[in-house]
């Protein structure tokens, strides 16, 4: 898994507060939805695990069977050292998976419950959602939905996230090849805090003791700025 | 017969009583009547003989044919619904010469006091039986021998009756020994039991059971041990709900059975692994459901649960008045302990839900990735038991993706340069460019588990322009023998 990533701010953007540093912990405890642009499942899976926070506790990661066809299931090998103990559940349909969702909650012991759904099947409703965000909150076990191919409709989930890949940043090791991981990450619609749209860079830890993380600096339309912001939310980071 | 009578009258073509009528079945020398009813016995039809023999006695005799096995299979489902009345019940159906003598053995020591006596309880067995339309004859004996014998040729509802005065035939001996037995002069088990021991065992030394009379004698008397052993051993925790008229739906009984058990595996610190709920229905059959905890538990709510969803698989058949609710398999469970917050430990919730979600989506939904020490992708993961413990595994810092294939997809490579990744792939339709990559990661086939012939693997790590962080495979090297011109699979995703 990746857990143990820690959501830091760069200082001078202070400014433009994220959502979840002005709210306090307990509503950052709620359902939220995720939709990832074509290709980035797997970005949007990282990015959940690195919003999961430090609770101890196994995570129920819940697929339905063409989310799991199309798009493949979690490997262990790709998660960060701190891992979790993952329990992983596969169901053949969207009906299926909102229930088990739903039972999951009421696990308090659970780190997190994360289900993938692919495409809008009617199973998905609005009461459904409702249904799914009050139990989050009322047990206070956090609850992802990663919508895959899914169209943005009415929902109930208090945080809605848009999630695309970007090239990622340079290799300190080896100019020609793929470095840290970087999102284009967009909350289009929150509850507790202010949407906004950042570009999230991923590290993994280097060594032993180290944790990895997150950062996100917030997507500058000037190309040259935003690199400069790059550069110095990762200075600041560190 | 009964049974058969039951079946026609279902059917519909009620006969009148009056009419004699026999199952036949094949024998030696022809079909040989297996049962007879009332008005056929009354005319002199006896079973064991030849259907050519009746008819020439009985003009008017109707016949069909018997069905053993089905009489068999009907006999084992009636052992079980007997169990309403003792846990402890056997089918018997030995049988001399090729007629079964079908019967039910009931093992009800320590039982009869909860049906107000032993008298009491066989009359209550002779109207639940004749409700269902069988005609039954009760005995009750220190030993199944003696039991046998009086139920077939004692008196109405005997209770350890004196059987000396029987016929040998009560022995369970076959046709050739009782005659033989009956040429000797020896026509009652009291004569036998004058004889000397040793004269007899001369005589059947070498005869089993069926032909011997010393040794029946012994198992009738008590001297040879002839234990009742059912084929699944009863359950140690069992409760029961008697109801006074015949339901449909056992829901609102299911919290107080569950209470009841957990008071019951409170008492021995046990906890319940696996439970059985049995119904015992009105047309004298069980039809039950079973539930499986991944934790022993005594926690009533948790136990109704796991039958909540599924109470509608049970088949009421026309209605049941019995239900029990068993343990079948209990393991030692300490009391637990509850934090001061209120909540008990987290282990206990896990089990639970893995519990709910096995038993509402089945066994194989639900499993725990492990770790396995491989450096082929696919297999360095199992899915193991939803409550196994995680082994202590060093994480490698190799480069893996977030998502993983089930099965790797061949992409179509574009132009590939020799030692390299291609340069342009096509994947579902879609073609990616390659702007950077990293690698290759060589993986060479496992020798010891993989067939001869098996590639080896080169792992590229490469980025499209958009992105798209992939991770592809070259499976072999050109001019290595296996096979023709390498083949591109892509086998995950990174993040």
């Amino acid at each position: 898994m990746i857990p143990c990533a820690m959501l830091r701010m760069p200082a001078h953007l202070t400014a433009q507060a994220l959502p979840f540093a002005s709210r306090g912990p307990r509503t950052s405890i709620t359902l939220s939805e995720v939709f990832p642009a074509h290709g980035a499942e797997a970005a949007a899976a990282g990015f959940v695990l690195s919003q999961i926070s430090m609770r101890a506790g196994p995570l129920l990661w819940i697929q339905d069977r063409l989310a799991r066809r199309e798009t493949g299931r979690p490997f262990l090998a790709g998660q960060a050292s701190g891992r979790k103990p993952l329990m992983l559940m596969q169901l053949s349909r969207p009906i299926d998976v909102m229930a088990a969702v739903e039972e999951g909650l009421r696990c308090k012991a659970l780190a997190a419950v994360v289900a993938e759904i692919q495409g809008d099947p009617a199973a998905v409703s609005f009461t459904a959602m409702k249904r799914l965000a009050l139990r989050a909150e009322m047990d206070g076990v956090p609850c992802w939905l990663i919508r895959q191919g899914a169209s943005v409709d009415l929902s109930a989930a208090r945080d809605r996230w848009r999630i695309a890949p970007l090239p990622s940043a340079a290799n300190p090791d080896d100019p020609r090849a793929p470095g840290s991981p970087r999102w284009r990450v967009e909350l289009f619609r929150s509850r507790g805090g202010r949407p906004g749209e950042w570009v999230a860079q991923y590290e993994r830890a280097q060594g032993d003791g180290a944790e990895d993380r997150l950062d996100l600096v917030a997507a500058v339309p000037d190309g040259t700025l935003a690199e400069h912001a790059a550069a110095g939310g990762k200075h600041a980071a560190r | 017969m009964e049974r058969w009578q039951n079946m026609q009258q279902r059917a519909g073509n009620t006969l009148p009583d009056d009419l004699p009528l026999a199952l036949v079945g094949d024998g030696a020398q022809g079909a040989v009547i297996h049962a007879v009813n009332r008005a056929a016995h009354l005319a002199g039809v006896c079973v064991g003989a030849r259907l050519t023999d009746m008819r020439a006695l009985c003009p008017t005799l109707k016949v069909d044919f018997a069905d053993p096995q089905g009489d068999l299979a009907a006999l084992r489902r009636l052992a079980l619904w007997a169990r309403r009345w003792c846990p402890w019940t056997v089918a018997d159906d030995w049988g001399a010469d090729g007629m079964v003598a079908h019967g039910v053995i009931l093992d009800t020591t320590g039982a009869d006091h909860l049906w107000g006596g032993e008298a009491a309880m066989l009359a209550d067995m002779e109207g639940t039986l004749s409700a269902l339309g069988h005609e039954a004859r009760l005995a009750l004996a220190p030993t199944w021998g003696a039991a046998w014998a009086l139920a077939r040729f004692g008196p109405v509802r005997a209770i350890c009756a004196d059987s000396a005065a029987l016929p040998v035939a009560a022995l369970r001996l076959d046709g050739e020994t009782v005659l033989l037995l009956k040429r000797l002069g020896l026509r009652r088990i009291g004569q036998l039991a004058d004889l000397p021991r040793l004269s007899l065992a001369r005589r059947f030394s070498r005869a089993g059971p069926a032909q011997n009379p010393l040794i029946r004698l012994d198992q009738l008397t008590g001297h040879l041990a002839e234990p009742v052993s059912p084929p699944d051993a009863p359950p140690v925790f069992r409760v029961h709900a008697r109801l006074a008229e015949p339901i449909f739906d056992p829901t609102h009984h299911l919290p107080g059975l569950c209470a009841a058990l957990c008071d019951q595996l409170a008492k021995m610190h046990q906890g319940a692994r696996r439970l059985c709920l049995t119904v015992y229905r009105t047309d004298g059959t069980v039809s039950r459901i079973e539930a499986a905890c991944a934790r022993p538990s005594r926690d009533p709510a948790h136990l109704a649960f796991l039958f909540r969803d599924r109470l509608e698989r049970i088949n009421p058949g026309f209605g049941f008045d019995l239900i029990s609710l068993e343990a079948l398999v209990a393991e030692a469970l300490g009391v637990g302990q509850v934090d001061l917050a209120g909540g008990a430990e987290s282990g206990v919730e896990i089990s639970h839900l893995v519990d709910r979600l096995t038993a509402r989506f089945g066994r194989a939904a639900l499993a725990r990735i492990q770790p396995v020490a491989s450096h082929i992708p696919e297999r360095a993961e199992v899915l193991a038991a939803p409550m196994a413990g995680l082994p202590d595994q060093v994480h490698s810092m190799a480069d893996r993706p977030q998502r993983l294939l089930d099965h790797p997809e061949e992409v179509r490579v574009l132009y590939a340069l020799p030692e390299g990744p291609p340069a342009q792939f096509q994947w579902r339709r879609r073609s990616y460019l390659v702007a950077r990559y990293q690698g290759p990661e060589r993986i060479a086939p496992e020798w010891w588990q993989d067939r001869p012939g098996t590639r080896l693997r080169d792992y590229f790590k490469v980025e499209d322009e958009a992105g798209h962080r992939f991770w592809l495979y070259r499976e072999g090297v050109p001019g290595d023998g296996r096979g023709g011109a390498p083949r591109w699979f892509l086998h995950g995703v990174f993040a």
